[in-house]
């Protein structure tokens, strides 16, 4: 009897499993086209639009802030904006209720629309984005400011955008300080230059008198160390970007240069040379304790700090060769990471900790790639005649560097300009720069 | 002594006789064997929906009750129309229904011997009813197609449950590779599949799609998991209909796919 019913059990449970077992089919392949993302131009009535024009003497702000929005998507490479002509629906109606139908037939998978405010004399700007496909809302937000902010509204949306689309936070309500350039090659003015993240509102923080190199934002992005050869005199220095006040950093008895903060903000971090020997030295900006973290017969420089603190990136040639070592934040537990053909050097941690990018010179050519923290894993992302001194967006993603052209046999046509090349190595783009531009420096996120 | 010679001689005829009547060789001629046929066995599909015969037996009796036989290994394909104004002579009527024949199985290559079932070759396949078959697959072109999708449905059903075949999941995959925009953001080592439980309409329609983790997207720290989601989403939005096969929908009604974008990423 007993038997009978484990017998009956055993096949009403196999019927069971069979009749609930579902075909599954693994999707391990996909496209990496860019996302088409329609941006449509933010929606001001006529009230907004005539006290913007008298009051500010802005015209067709939703225009402008979608465009701002629009190139900055472009910029990723992972979205592809499609173009406002295309679209059949008016900015209005369809901050209101897009007609999904309309969107998808012009082959766009997610919608940005929004609406401009002048409150007070302040502007409120409000947006939302659509998945087009699933026909639902899946951000909204507004920002109240002064409307000559308009611009870093724009790029403020592209962050929200970025992000929700992509999972990781954006990059665009940032800055970056560089070292702007003018004049023949062997007689270069150069001045600490500080600009949005595309191009805009670049202003110059020194007047070109002294030369001055590698410029690093403070997690802040309030003040900025730099080398500068004040009096001939190569010296880090710290320059307080709002009220233009600079200082010396420590009183070394020689140069001091490659400076860099540490993820605190508290330190700074730097190269000191002297008779022909360069160690690793931080200075506490509090106490203005100077501390020696390396000590020995080569040449160790261009530290850099993991995002947590506790290890530093250099390069040496105490191997024989200019290689990348990582290092415990207080000197010890040295080792060396890079261990290809040619020269590393210019080590900089990445902000999500995972990878360390570099510049390498192997056979004549540049290269600026990136490696994982272990030395494992490296990547060239880009080559080319001269370029060198990666600088990471804030996310991670990005990388900031420049490249120099050669002179022509008349000595002409050098050019030193700003690119960037996301970590596929695909998406690789000038920045626009008002002159010459050389050792950038991506800052943190504005807001957060 | 004469007495033993002769049971001696009895046994000896006995035993000759036994031998030749025991051993066949002697007797018989040596078989004339065929000659070796090398069979290729092309193997098409990771499992085949052929039904075992016992099962289908029963199916084709029961279709020949509807007196309307059809095979699904032989589907009929549109058949020439024939011109009224060419109306051929008795002699060349013999040549057409041949040329027919081999449009009926079109799969059939002399040079290959393709595995087929046995209840195939003795009960579905009659030459001598070509010529009615034509005929009929003539006049209800519609109405067999019909026949034919109802068969297959009923086969389905006395079925075991099996996945798709390799070329029918190919051809899904395939699709729903050009609609799935990978976001490139995503980190490679983490554990990023997505899984999404579809019900399907017939004709590959979505009546319903169902993350199964869903529960994750919506938890702290998981933003790369839900933008992983939203695109395979997306992607099944984009490519629906899906590219179902056109038989055995109770096969393929539920249907999950698992999204692993890795691969991809890891490049």
């Amino acid at each position: 009897m007993i038997r009978k019913v484990f017998i009956k059990l055993f096949f009403t449970f196999l019927l069971f499993t069979e009749a609930n077992s579902v075909i599954e089919v693994d999707i391990t392949r996909g496209n990496l086209n860019p996302l088409p993302v329609a941006v449509s131009p933010l929606f001001s009535d006529e009230n907004t639009n005539k006290k913007l024009k008298n009051n500010f003497e802005i015209i067709q702000l939703g225009e402008k802030i979608s465009e701002v929005v629009e190139n900055n998507l472009k910029t990723t490479g992972l979205f592809n904006p499609i173009e406002k002509k295309a679209f059949l629906q008016k900015p209005d109606v369809a901050h209101l209720k897009p007609r999904f139908e309309d969107w998808a037939l012009i082959k766009s998978q997610a919608l940005v629309t929004g609406q401009i405010k002048l409150e007070n004399e302040k502007l409120r700007v409000e947006f939302r984005l659509w998945d087009v496909l699933a026909g639902k809302e899946i951000l909204a937000l507004a920002f109240t400011t002064v409307p000559k902010n308009w611009r870093r509204v724009g790029h403020i949306i592209s962050d929200k955008i970025y992000e929700r689309l992509t999972g990781e936070k954006g990059y665009f309500d940032t800055r970056i300080i560089y070292v702007a350039e003018q004049g023949p090659k062997t007689k270069r003015i150069k001045k600490l230059a500080i600009m949005d993240q595309d191009g805009f509102n670049t202003k110059y923080l020194t007047l070109g008198n002294e030369l001055v190199l590698t410029p690093r934002f403070n997690p802040t992005n309030q003040m900025v160390t730099y080398l500068s050869y004040f009096k001939n005199l190569p010296r880090v220095y710290l320059l307080d970007i709002e009220t233009g006040i600079q200082e010396v950093v420590g009183d070394f008895p020689g140069m001091t240069f490659a400076p860099r903060f540490s993820p605190d903000g508290k330190k700074i971090i730097m190269s000191f040379a002297k008779d022909g020997n360069s160690e690793i030295f931080t200075m506490d900006l509090e106490t203005r304790l100077v501390e020696r973290i390396t000590n020995h017969p080569s040449i160790d420089t261009s530290p850099s700090y993991s995002p947590d603190g506790k290890y530093i990136t250099f390069n040496s040639d105490r191997s024989g060769f200019q290689q990348i070592y990582t290092m415990k934040s207080d000197g010890t537990n040295v080792k060396r990471i890079s261990f290809g053909k040619g020269l590393y050097g210019t080590p900089v941690w990445s902000p999500r900790g995972d990878l360390i990018a570099f510049t390498k010179l192997h056979k004549g050519k540049f290269y600026i790639g990136v490696m994982r923290t272990d030395g494992k894993g490296e990547r060239l992302l880009t080559e080319n005649y001269y370029q060198e001194a990666p600088s990471w967006s804030p996310n991670g993603r990005v990388l900031i560097f420049y490249r120099e052209t050669k002179t022509d046999d008349k000595g002409e046509g050098f050019s030193a300009r700003l690119w960037s090349i996301d970590l596929t190595g695909y998406n690789e783009r000038q920045i626009s720069t008002e002159t010459d531009g050389s050792d950038p420096s991506w800052s943190s996120l504005l807001t957060n | 002594m004469y007495k033993s010679v002769l049971i001696s001689t009895g046994l000896h005829v006995f035993i000759i006789i036994f031998t030749l009547l025991s051993l066949p060789f002697i007797v018989k001629k040596p078989l004339d064997l065929p000659p070796i046929i090398s069979v290729e066995l092309i193997q098409i599909k990771d499992k085949t929906n052929i039904p075992f015969a016992p099962k289908a037996k029963k199916i084709i009796e029961k279709i020949k009750e509807d007196e309307k036989l059809v095979s699904e290994q032989a589907p009929p394909k549109k058949v020439k129309k024939i011109k009224p104004d060419a109306i051929p002579l008795p002699d060349q009527k013999v040549e057409k229904i041949k040329k027919i024949e081999e449009k009926q199985n079109p799969e059939i290559d002399d040079n290959k011997i393709k595995q087929v079932s046995e209840f195939e070759k003795k009960e579905i396949f009659n030459p001598n009813d070509i010529a009615a078959l034509i005929d009929k697959s003539k006049e209800n072109l519609a109405e067999t197609n019909i026949k034919n999708k109802k068969i297959t449905q009923s086969q389905d059903k006395s079925m075991d449950i099996s996945g798709l075949t390799l070329s029918e999941e190919d051809a899904l995959k395939a699709q729903i590779f050009g609609c799935w925009s990978i976001p490139l953001g995503l980190p490679y080592n983490e554990n990023l599949l997505v899984r999404i439980k579809l019900k399907l309409k017939p004709d590959g329609t979505i009546i319903d799609s169902e993350i199964i983790d869903h529960a994750r997207m919506n938890m702290p720290g998981q933003n790369f998991y839900r933008v992983l989601a939203e695109s395979a989403l997306r992607a099944i939005q984009l490519c629906q209909p899906l590219r179902v096969p056109s038989t055995g929908y109770e096969r393929w009604k539920d249907l999950q796919l698992n999204f692993d974008a890795r691969e991809m990423l890891e490049g």
